[in-house]
């Protein structure tokens, strides 16, 4: 697998409206050379993870402002065990408040990412969890 | 059960990553899509192609949608929609945005969605939608839409791989002599003036149809009706590619280029092209693999010293190009002199 065969779903889940950030992200990722495949904003989490599906994908990163992530993110995770795609990298950026993050991690969330992350980070981050994951 | 049979069988997630394996040439893949050719040549692979921003990604949407909920009382068909978006020739990543606009057609199980990146083609198209659109076929999708990347005037291999092209316009994209050049015009089934609610689309449309006029001029008057089973080019005449006004976002116009997608496919089918289409390409696939593999096998039996030998002398610019290549068929022919080839 090469770089170039990366593929990262980028969603927006609930209802606020900022894509600026999940932007900023897919555009870093694609400059990195991976495949980045964005579905816009609003999307449920049943549109998640059939997109996360369709497409195959090694990672995907939600983007969540609302404060909906911790009805929002618990319900993708368990959408992609359910069809078979427990292997997919989950990682979550946006404002997540410090106290949620174990509660993430405890579902299967690789990273979260908050205000001021250099994106040559998530970068990084995604690389090494895509090449070596987890032992199971 | 190997992923073969669990595509057979209906898998999606099965099917999502056997595509990924063709889509990476991989020996899986290709062992795969050796089992899977069986299966293929009953879908209509319908090809949308267009300037960047005409709209195709929303069209494509309301004509998935038109095939799942047809306002017509016919079958509703099972979609599949390749949507390829170019990738960075700097670093090879891609921005696969056309889902975007796709979002209706989410929570439909008969629907199924892939974006591709063209990962160095230049033609519109990646190097492995023809075989990504293969498995589809064989997964039993009946219609498959095929979404190019934005194409400027030249990017014609939709064409080659597509039943029935789809050639999207919308107003303000130039002048009559613009219709009149060689290129993505000439490829066209159908043609489709998308944002017909923006000024402009009389002038579009009037130019299409010149277009159309200069290029079929006794087709137009007579009408569709020349040489039904005739396998003469002249038989293609018999088409004449319909005008057809849209505005993809809300929904305008769908129906109708809908249903010329399906007269497109019966006259095909009637006419005895839709044979002779799949004849052309499969030769032409024949052809570019028998290409590939013979220069890759030859390349391979080839002496290191004498190929570095023979680049050295051009890269001084002893021998030209066309020298060096054909020194270095010589030798190879020397050496494997094949008895069999005095035919």
């Amino acid at each position: 697998m090469t770089e170039q065969n990366i593929r990262v779903l980028i969603a927006k889940p609930g209802l606020d409206g900022h894509d600026r950030g999940a932007k900023v992200i897919a555009r870093a990722l694609r400059d990195a050379g991976m495949e980045v495949i964005y579905t816009g904003l609003r999307q449920t989490p049943e549109m998640i993870a059939e997109a996360a599906l369709q497409e195959d994908v090694d990672a995907v990163g939600l983007s969540i402002l609302s404060g909906a992530h911790m009805s929002l993110v618990p319900r993708v995770m368990e959408l992609l065990r359910a069809q078979g795609q427990e292997d997919v990298c989950v990682f979550v950026g946006g404002i997540i408040p410090e106290r949620d993050i174990p509660a993430l991690k405890e579902l299967g969330v690789r990273a979260v990412y908050g205000p001021g992350t250099s994106t040559a980070q998530v970068v990084e981050d995604l690389k090494q969890a895509v090449f070596c994951p987890p032992a199971a | 059960m190997g992923l073969v049979e669990q595509v057979l069988a209906g898998d999606r997630l099965a099917l999502a990553r056997l595509l990924t394996q063709i889509e990476n040439d991989t020996p899986e893949g290709r062992e795969a899509l050796d089992r899977l050719f069986a299966f293929t040549g009953r879908a209509h692979l319908v090809g949308v192609t267009g300037s960047p921003g005409t709209g195709k990604s929303s069209l494509v949407n309301q004509l998935a949608r038109a095939f799942r909920q047809p306002e017509d009382g016919s079958d509703p068909v099972r979609v599949a929609i390749l949507a390829v978006d170019p990738s960075s020739p700097f670093s090879g990543g891609a921005l696969l945005g056309d889902r975007v606009r796709m979002r209706d057609l989410s929570g439909d199980p008969d629907v199924f969605i892939r974006s591709m990146a063209s990962r160095g083609a230049l033609g519109g198209l990646a190097r492995a939608t023809a075989a990504l659109s293969q498995a589809l076929d064989a997964a039993g999708y009946p219609l498959i839409l095929i979404e190019t990347v934005g194409a400027g005037q030249s990017e014609v291999d939709i064409a080659r791989l597509a039943h029935t092209t789809i050639v999207v316009e919308s107003p303000g994209m130039g002048d009559d002599i613009q219709a009149i050049k060689a290129g993505i015009l000439e490829i066209a089934d159908i043609l489709v003036v998308n944002k017909a609610d923006r000024p402009g689309v009389e002038n579009t449309e009037r130019a299409l149809r010149a277009m159309l006029d200069l290029g079929h001029p006794a087709a137009h008057k007579h009408g569709p009706s020349l040489g039904a089973g005739e396998a003469e080019p002249a038989a293609e005449q018999g088409w004449v590619p319909p005008v057809l006004r849209a505005v993809s976002t809300r929904g305008e116009g769908v129906a109708e280029i809908a249903a010329a997608i399906r007269r497109h496919g019966e006259y095909l089918r009637s006419s005895g092209l839709w044979q002779q289409r799949e004849k052309l390409r499969l030769e032409s696939e024949l052809d570019a693999l028998l290409r590939d593999l013979l220069a890759r096998r030859w390349r391979a039996g080839l002496d290191e010293d004498l190929y570095r030998q023979t680049f050295d002398g051009l890269l001084q610019r002893q021998i030209s190009p066309l020298q060096a290549a054909e020194t270095l068929l010589r030798q190879a022919e020397r050496e494997t002199s094949n008895p069999t080839r005095a035919s």
